[in-house]
């Protein structure tokens, strides 16, 4: 069932047979039911937020940097897509509908249910050592050349090895931590710069990161990351089997057997 | 392959009673110190009252950022206006002498003030970013009365504990809570940059909430009630935004 200790086995050990002897082991999930239950509220969080976000930014597709910014001044860029308010020169002979009242709604009420889910997985992920022993990077991963062994094998299309299966490579880590300790830090905090009570009681928030629209212009830049992370994952998760990966995010348990004959 | 001993079942059905009536007992709570908006109906009525709640926790006397005079905005940005009004229009040819500003509901003296009699009060400015709900935003010196000023001057009574106000454009009111209302830098603005407020910026009369989003800043304010209850304003949500989709509470 379970390969117990496989984290320690190098990527080219043999495969452990699937013949079981003796007495069942007791079987430990994949993914805790704390990882797999947040996991899947942060989706359905990010999604919300991607959506809502994509129909804020309609209403004023352009972004400066510094602390004020209208169409009067110049942007430091703008997206080449119609506005959803008819004062924004796009060049597009039309204006679209105004979703921002629900949009807003929708992006807030998603940020509260994601942060309290992510504080909830981080304080957990701590008291657990879930970081320290599947997050944090192994001695042999902290190299160049470890990283660009999985990074070439990814490039290749190679199948992941069993081991990979019940445990995460060094590549993996490097970018879960990231992405947990630094993007979703950075586009929260960034977000509530924005906010002008937030930034009321909190003013160093908004002028660490350079001013209102440079926090509005961060948030935009750290969401495309995200997307970016997004892509990668499901295509990595595609490329490790969709359905037995997926299977293991939602019951907490691996297909062994089956992926292993 | 549920693994669900006795003990777990007993856990669990303690947790969730127990987190069940702990959240019944924020809600009172909430509710007791005012931390639950008008809007906190419907599916993003919990997001809605998170936000206010927080803030209200946080930034119930926190000022608004304040910036020095060199980073005003050369060109302030007039948001696109409604056509204007016939009544509005004879007032603005009178050059707003006949502007009156109404004051009623839970007070001691209601009254009426003209814009002159606003001006006569003690006026104080602060130089404070505007930002709209779509993303821009620039900075600006307004010039008014507090609020707070003029709701003294009228006596208001113990139990309100909302500030509706109404502008003469058809259809356009909002309200806030008494933090909001009595916070120093919620003015009745009427100077913008050393001189008169434009129309396009709500000349002769707009309020000025430098901790809330543009929309709650409406334009050509006439009439200000006190109250202690939403219930009887439109429909009951606190704002004609409100009931167009847009949240009462714009603070972030």
């Amino acid at each position: 069932m379970a390969i117990m200790g496989s984290a320690q086995l190098g990527e080219e050990a043999p495969v452990p047979s699937c013949v079981v002897t003796g007495p069942l082991p007791k079987l430990v999930p994949r993914h805790s039911a704390l990882v797999r239950v947040t996991h899947w509220i942060t989706t359905v969080c990010f999604f919300a937020l991607l959506l809502s976000g994509i129909e804020i930014v309609i209403s004023h597709p352009r972004f400066y940097w510094g602390e004020t910014g209208t169409v009067l001044t110049t942007p430091l860029f703008q997206l080449p897509i119609p506005s959803s308010r008819r004062l924004v020169p796009t060049g597009y002979g039309y204006v679209l509908p105004d979703q921002n009242g629900w949009s807003r709604a929708l992006h807030f009420e998603a940020a509260w249910i994601a942060v309290l889910t992510g504080l909830l997985y981080v304080i957990s992920g701590l008291l657990t050592r879930h970081f320290r022993k599947d997050l944090v990077p192994r001695k042999a991963d902290v190299s160049w050349r470890a990283l660009w062994t999985y990074f070439a094998k990814r490039l290749r299309f190679e199948r992941p090895s069993p081991a990979e299966a019940s445990s995460y490579n060094g590549l993996q880590r490097f970018t879960y931590l990231f992405v947990i300790f630094v993007l979703f830090p950075l586009v929260i905090w960034s977000g509530l710069a924005m906010s002008l009570g937030f930034a009321s009681a909190f003013p160093w928030s908004v002028t660490l990161l350079g001013g209102r629209q440079s926090a509005r212009t961060i948030h935009f830049f750290v969401t495309l990351a995200l997307v970016l992370f997004l892509f990668v994952h499901v295509l990595m998760v595609c490329l490790a089997g969709f359905w037995s990966r997926t299977g293991v995010m939602i019951t907490g348990r691996t297909r062994t057997r089956k992926e292993h004959t | 392959m549920i693994d669900l001993s006795r003990r777990k079942l007993i856990v669990s059905g303690l947790a969730a009673t127990a987190g069940a009536s702990g959240l019944a007992v924020a809600l009172r709570l909430a509710q007791k110190y005012g931390l639950v908006p008008p809007d906190h109906g419907g599916i993003y009525g919990l997001g809605e009252t998170l936000t206010y709640a927080a803030q209200r926790l946080l930034t119930r006397h926190s000022l608004a950022r304040e910036f020095p005079r060199n980073r005003i905005s050369p060109r302030p940005f007039p948001n696109e206006l409604a056509p204007l009004t016939e009544d509005f229009k004879r007032l603005q040819a009178g050059g707003f002498a006949n502007w009156r500003l109404s004051i009623d509901g839970m007070v001691h003296q209601p009254g009426s003030f003209s814009i002159a009699d606003l001006k006569s009060y003690p006026s104080r400015s602060h130089i404070t970013e505007l930002a709209c709900e779509e993303g821009w935003s620039y900075i600006a010196e307004w010039i008014g009365v507090p609020l707070s000023h003029v709701l003294h001057l009228v006596g208001v009574h113990p139990q309100a504990k909302y500030v509706v106000y109404v502008s003469m454009e058809p259809d356009t009111w909002d309200s806030i809570d008494m933090a909001d209302a009595l916070h120093p830098q919620t003015f009745l603005c009427y100077g913008m940059n050393g001189s008169e407020l434009p129309v396009a910026h709500g000349g002769p009369l707009r309020i000025r909430l430098p901790r809330q989003i543009g929309y709650k800043n409406i334009k050509f304010i006439t009439r200000l009630t006190v109250t202690d209850s939403l219930k009887g304003f439109g429909k009951g949500l606190g704002s004609a935004a409100c009931e167009a989709g847009y949240a009462w509470y714009t603070g972030i």
